[in-house]
């Protein structure tokens, strides 16, 4: 990788080109403060929090979508840039509901934290909160959008990440809003539920339905396993408080889902706890479902397996491989019809 | 010395009869028989620069493709006219069309384009009728279209009407709008000439500039050059209006005062009143004060006394008009149409709507009128596009510069 070198804040630094001067200064932890921006949905240049100046450019540059280049001499925090951040901030904080007591996102919220960062309690302006209502028509998602910062994050990643293309922008100006489809409740649109949309938004604008009033977010501990629904096998962080999931998050940045989930590994989480759920075989005794050891029903699975197969012929039976089971799993399986009971007859229940 | 309004009294001069006639279609004949670099050389050497308001030489626009360019050039005619109190474009696409269509296809021949845009302004459907109609005209006299006037080179014009967004006249507001989006403009670089419409090369004008093209080819560059006051580069179009007796558009090389301008030309202020203030170049510029007017109207004078030569629209304010009360139309105007991309120009521009309204209704206070300046300034080159500073600019020097009149409300309350 071909290096850069250039000045941020007086130091001379390197970084690898091609990139940002926000990843050019992330790369030599220098911090700038950001809200529009996250790695997956890229530049973005929306919210103007990332700003700097540029020797020999005019005006303020946006760090997240300016490329760094070599010999440029970058500052990152001059009153000007100081005071437009904080002006932005304050201006969010006084345009919409941003009270943080009972707001889901208290404490992973990243306006509060870039508010923190500038040292803002209270904005300067006037407060005109927004009065918007909220949609509660989506199974799964909560969107209030009087929290709303118009970072644009929920809309790439609809459109260019998991390619739903269901959010957009609409209207102008302050009326600007995420809508789904034309305009639609998220309950009636064409929205798949996947939730990408909720992993990306900075603020509490859209939040997971079940986690409601369930636990602050510092209160639950991150578990990372992997999503047991399916063979691809996404990575995925269960937020656990006594041993309740409260939500699950895809792990960003590890393959395969980079985060990315789909409304079942996101949202259906339920049977974990569900007093439904078969802990242990069952095996059907004089008209009854009993509880058995795992060695019993594998003996008597096995036994009448052979019993068939003797009196029919293998092609008597046939395999059908479950779609929650891994790759690894359904391959064993196809083995197993194959060479054990010597059938052609595997078959998977995603394929219909 | 009229150049765009030297048709203004022939009857029928929207014809390409009248404009034929007249020694139209001459320039284009004399540019087809040129290179590319040289129609370049040529308007580079007249020292046209951009009438739409940012000033930039248009030639320079033109150089940039040796640079940039992609497999196709389009180009585009910026005829998104919003700037309130800025009259200019519309005269020439219905009462000149021709003129317009004939710069259009020179600056075509210097830049390789084959198609060309007309994005014009939803709510001027009369003109964009009268451009349609020249259009047919001219291809069906070959002047446009296949093969022009034989020499193998052909071009295609298209009008776009726009759906009524001020900020669309932002040049890439104004390609994403012409690709059927919203119109909203694009992170910066790319540039245009780099990566415009469809992702290729293009260049933008606005109307005016590009109607100056066929006089700067046919004369030459020191016939441009000689009009404008110490080689200040040709005429400029000043639309005025407000309290003066004789509103309308006027012709005048550039560099004439701003004082003869709204004297002379203008008639004077209305009723015999005395004037207040003058907003030199469409809202956008900053207002200058009745003892400020004696300015040259180009770009480097007007740069020097803290605004704008902007679009050429001057609004003539006389005493009796309330700055607070203009301030307050202003607000809401950019407020009303900041795209809203961006969150200093969004939540900006409808915070100072919010704190002059307050200030106007009586219930402001001295700290409002500190916030209003404190937004406008760090609004100024925080934002996506100059929509920012278009609705900062005008807001703040009516602030500083009538600031008593604002402190007035507060002690009404």
């Amino acid at each position: 990788m071909e290096k850069i070198s250039l000045h941020i804040d007086g130091k001379p630094v390197q970084a690898v080109k091609g990139n940002s001067i926000l990843n050019a200064a992330r790369q030599n932890g220098i911090y700038i403060p950001t809200l529009c921006y996250h790695p997956k949905t890229g530049q973005a240049g929306k919210c103007r929090i990332c700003v700097v100046e540029v020797e020999h450019m005019p005006g303020l540059q946006v760090s997240c979508s300016l490329e760094a280049k070599d010999g440029m001499v970058i500052h990152t925090n001059t009153k000007r840039i100081a005071e437009t951040r904080k002006m932005i901030v304050e201006l969010y904080l006084s345009n919409g509901k941003h009270n943080c007591i009972s707001c889901e996102a208290n404490g992973v919220c990243e306006l509060q934290e870039v508010a923190y960062y500038l040292g803002i309690e209270k904005s300067g302006f006037p407060v005109v909160e927004k009065d918007m209502p909220v949609d509660t028509s989506s199974p799964m998602i909560i969107r209030d959008m009087n929290k709303c910062i118009q970072c644009y994050r929920c809309i790439t990643g609809c459109n260019d990440i998991t390619v739903n293309e269901v959010l957009d922008m609409g209207f102008r100006g302050s009326k600007m809003t995420v809508i789904c489809d034309t305009n639609k409740p998220m309950g009636k649109s064409s929205c798949a539920v996947c939730g990408e949309c909720v992993q990306l938004c900075p603020t509490g604008a859209l939040i997971e339905k079940k986690a409601v009033g369930k636990a602050r977010a510092w209160e639950t501990e991150k578990s990372r396993t992997t999503c047991p629904y399916c063979g691809v096998g996404c990575q995925i962080n269960l937020h656990v408080k006594e041993n309740e999931i409260i939500k699950v998050s895809g792990v960003e940045d590890v393959e395969p889902n980079y985060g990315a989930l789909c409304i079942k590994g996101r949202f259906g989480y339920d049977f974990v706890h569900s007093s439904d759920r078969l802990k242990s075989p069952l095996l059907r005794k004089n008209g009854k479902l009993e509880e058995v050891s795992w060695e019993e029903a594998l003996d008597f699975t096995a036994g009448k397996l052979l019993e068939i197969k003797k009196a029919h012929g293998p092609d008597a039976i046939v395999g059908i491989g479950c779609a929650r089971s891994t790759n690894e799993s359904n391959y064993v399986m196809m083995k197993f019809m194959r060479a054990v009971i010597g059938t052609n007859n595997v078959d998977h229940c995603a394929r219909t | 010395m009229k150049i765009l309004l030297k048709n203004k009294e022939i009857p029928d001069s929207q014809s390409i009869e009248i404009y034929s006639g007249r020694g139209g279609y001459a320039a284009l004949k004399k540019a087809l028989s040129l290179s590319p670099e040289e129609i370049t050389s040529i308007v580079e050497e007249s020292g046209l620069r951009g009438r739409g308001g940012a000033g930039f030489p248009a030639a320079a626009k033109w150089k940039l493709l040796t640079k940039y360019r992609k497999k196709t050039v389009y180009l585009i005619c910026n005829a998104d006219e919003g700037e309130p109190g800025t009259f200019k474009d519309r005269y020439i696409m219905e009462s000149d069309p021709h003129l317009l269509i004939e710069g259009m296809t020179i600056a075509a021949c210097a830049t390789g384009a084959h198609h060309g845009f007309i994005y014009i302004r939803g709510e001027y459907l009369r003109m964009a009728k009268a451009l349609v109609k020249a259009i047919e005209e001219a291809q069906a006299k070959g002047f446009l279209g296949n093969n022009i006037m034989d020499s193998g080179f052909s071009f295609f014009i298209d009008v776009f009407r726009g759906a009524g967004a001020y900020v669309c006249g932002e040049e890439t507001a104004l390609i994403e709008s012409l690709e059927g989006k919203a119109g909203r403009p694009r992170l910066k670089p790319p540039f245009p000439a780099a990566a415009g419409l469809y992702g290729e090369s293009t260049v933008i004008h606005n109307v005016t500039t590009l109607s100056f093209i066929p006089f700067i080819i046919e004369n030459g560059p020191e016939a441009f050059k000689a009009i404008g006051k110490l080689g200040r580069g040709g005429t400029k179009l000043f639309g005025i209006s407000g309290h003066v007796n004789n509103p309308g558009l006027y012709e005048y090389p550039m560099g004439t005062s701003l004082k003869k301008l709204i004297y002379e030309a203008a008639g004077g202020i209305k009723d015999g009143k005395r004037l207040k203030a003058v907003i030199p170049g469409g809202l956008s510029s900053p207002i200058l004060k009745h003892d400020e007017i004696d300015v040259d109207m180009d770009f480097q004078s007007l740069h020097s006394v803290g605004t704008m030569l902007g679009s050429g629209g001057i609004i003539v304010l006389d005493e009796d008009t309330s700055i607070p009360l203009i301030a307050q139309k202003t607000a809401k105007f950019y407020a009303h149409e900041s795209c809203g991309q961006c969150a200093p120009c969004r939540e900006g521009t409808n915070m100072i709507k919010f704190l002059i309204e307050r200030i106007v209704t009586g219930s402001g206070t001295e700290k409002d009128i500190e916030q209003i300046l404190r937004l406008c300034r760090y609004i100024k080159g925080s934002t996506i596009c100059a929509f920012g500073y278009a609705a900062a600019m005008p807001i703040e020097t009516m602030v500083k510069k009538f600031r008593s009149e604002f402190e007035a409300f507060l002690r009404n309350s």
